[in-house]
């Protein structure tokens, strides 16, 4: 136990808030990914996190907590694709590029700022790689209701979200009304962006969203338990990666651990590549052989 | 004309001098025409005669510009649980995560808020509706993954355990083989009469609908002509709904139509005719 968990590692008030945040954080990222794959929006989830950055910057210059960096220019950005998105036909992806291109620009301007003129020297690995150790605890509040807010919409919605994913005219025929369904999901979805954004930063938030809900697909056909998995799966996924982001301190080049983001991509990218081993497969040609044996048997 | 005495039922959709215009071009000129319950009725034509504008102005999804629309005997149209609709293109990822129960499922309470309740109502509900449709054996499938016959079979399944009055179906056998087209006129004609529903179904081919169907609602550049095939598929009827010559040749159980008066180009064209376009060739 001491080799796996480093000494300390439960006493730490950093741990132990980060592995609060981290686990709620994850859920809820991997609940709403699983509607971001379904309904084929990765880019507009991706374009979503990596704005992050603009936003995030633009706090650190104004010397605010980065969250509401992110959760600001998440909402804004999610309201500009929405709006130029919904005046192209098929134009979201199109509208999705264009903002994503201005945000960034802008980040890079903003973390010039911070790293020329303030000495907020780490805020560009903050920013990008996320900071889950040093989240105040003052914010876990914020972080939780935030969470809920997002978890909630997507609850509320997830029969009629399911629904304008099987088909939009479909939908629109039994009176959902298709576009305010995709607002609300679009809130949910830059919320919880926003929030991963503070555990493994904005340019990798994009991998709780999308990976934890890829392998849960992989391995059920059920919606709600879909749901479930990419949950679970996240959780185990970011408290895996700060035991391991713990441990790392006595690493080589050691004295200085190994980032979280690291740890919990990697162990995104191993998931899923387990999730492609064909397991059903490899038994079904093992219980069939059996089974052809067992007949051999009976016919003699 | 006189209309030949039915049994069959009463009125479910009433459209009178239907028009649309849309952006400026006009779509649907003065489209009249009734659905009755227990029927089944074709809405034939070609790509862009105007067909799926129809539904659209049907599931309220269009406003017609002008005319009229009674559903059950009332005026006006829109989202309604009587009306049971099938688009033409429903593009099933094969990763979405959706076993054929779960789309019917969509179909009794798909616009409600938050999770389904799982309940012994509801799974017995989509169960019966699932050996309806003759689905039973795949309904723990996911839905991508499924043949274009046993989607389409799923999807009618969703439309139907709302129990509509009304049943849409646009294009429904486009993209299946020959054996799957026949099985699915052959459930939808059951459906309709046992169920006493008014199904109407788009098709650019006439041909696999023409032992099932029992009025044809015909549409060429915006106009339609409605009735029974045999009064509606005529030379005379067609060749004034298209506004030029055309000829009716019925090849045993086949009916082309084809345009121009020469016999010989129109066997020319039979094969590609009867099996792409009911249009003009």
């Amino acid at each position: 136990m001491r080799f796996i968990f480093g000494p300390g590692f439960f006493q730490s008030p950093p741990v132990q808030v980060a592995l609060l945040v981290g686990a709620v954080v994850a859920a809820v990222s991997g609940v709403v990914g699983v509607f971001t794959v379904v309904r084929g929006q990765s880019f507009s989830g991706h374009a979503l996190a990596d704005l992050g950055a603009t936003g995030g910057s633009g706090a650190f210059l104004l010397g605010i907590n980065q969250l509401w960096g992110f959760v600001f220019i998440a909402a804004v950005a999610a309201g500009a694709i929405e709006l130029i998105g919904l005046r192209l036909p098929r134009g979201r992806d199109l509208a999705t590029g264009i903002v994503l291109g201005a945000g960034l620009g802008l980040a890079a301007l903003f973390l010039y700022l911070d790293t020329t003129f303030s000495n907020t020297t780490g805020a560009a690995i903050t920013i990008l790689f996320g900071s889950i150790f040093a989240i105040d605890s003052s914010l876990v509040p914020v972080i939780a209701g935030l969470s809920a807010v997002s978890l909630a919409t997507v609850l509320l919605l997830y029969r009629m979200l399911l629904f304008t994913s099987l088909s939009p005219d479909m939908a629109a025929a039994r009176g959902i009304r298709v576009r305010a369904v995709g607002v609300g999901y679009l809130v949910a979805l830059a919320l919880a962006v926003s929030l991963s954004a503070m555990t493994i930063g904005a340019v990798l938030s994009t991998a709780l969203l999308i990976g934890p809900a890829a392998c849960a697909l992989q391995l059920t056909t059920r919606p709600g338990l879909a749901l479930a998995l990419a949950a679970l799966i996240g959780v185990v996924v970011t408290w895996v990666s700060i035991v391991l982001a713990y441990d790392s301190y006595y690493w080589p080049p050691g004295g200085r651990g190994w980032p979280v983001s690291f740890f919990v991509v990697a162990l995104i990218l191993t998931a899923y590549l387990l999730t492609q081993v064909p397991v059903r497969r490899l038994f079904s040609r093992w219980v069939s052989g059996r089974a052809a044996g067992n007949v051999r048997l009976v016919g003699r | 004309m006189v209309e030949p005495t039915r049994v069959n039922g009463e009125e479910v959709l009433k459209l009178a001098g239907v028009s649309v215009w849309l952006s400026g071009r006009q779509v649907l000129r003065e489209i009249s025409f009734t659905l009755r319950a227990a029927e089944m009725t074709g809405l034939i034509g070609s790509n862009g005669a105007g067909k799926t504008t129809i539904f659209r102005v049907i599931l309220g999804l269009q406003r017609a510009s002008a005319g009229t629309i009674w559903l059950s005997g009332r005026a006006g149209s829109g989202h309604s649980p009587a009306i049971g609709y099938v688009p033409q293109t429903v593009a099933l990822d094969p990763d979405m995560p959706l076993r054929a129960r779960d789309v019917v499922g969509l179909g009794l309470d798909g616009q409600k808020i938050g999770m389904p309740l799982p309940s012994r109502q509801r799974r017995k509900l989509v169960d019966a509706m699932l050996e309806a449709v003759d689905a039973t054996h795949f309904a723990n499938a996911r839905v991508g993954r499924l043949s274009g016959g046993e989607q389409r079979r799923v999807l009618i399944a969703h439309a139907l355990i709302s129990r509509p009055q009304l049943l849409l179906l646009d294009e429904p056998l486009i993209n299946l083989d020959i054996r799957s087209e026949h099985e699915v006129v052959e459930l939808l004609s059951q459906i309709a009469r046992e169920q006493r529903i008014a199904v109407l179904i788009s098709a650019h081919d006439m041909n696999p609908l023409l032992p099932a169907m029992d009025r044809i609602v015909y549409v060429a550049a915006g106009r339609a002509a409605s009735g029974t095939t045999n009064e509606v598929v005529q030379t005379k009827v067609l060749s004034q709904l298209y506004g030029r010559q055309v000829d009716v040749i019925r090849l045993r159980d086949r009916v082309l139509v084809v345009a121009g008066s020469d016999a010989a180009s129109a066997a020319d064209h039979e094969h590609a005719h009867a099996i792409a376009d009911p249009g003009l060739v």
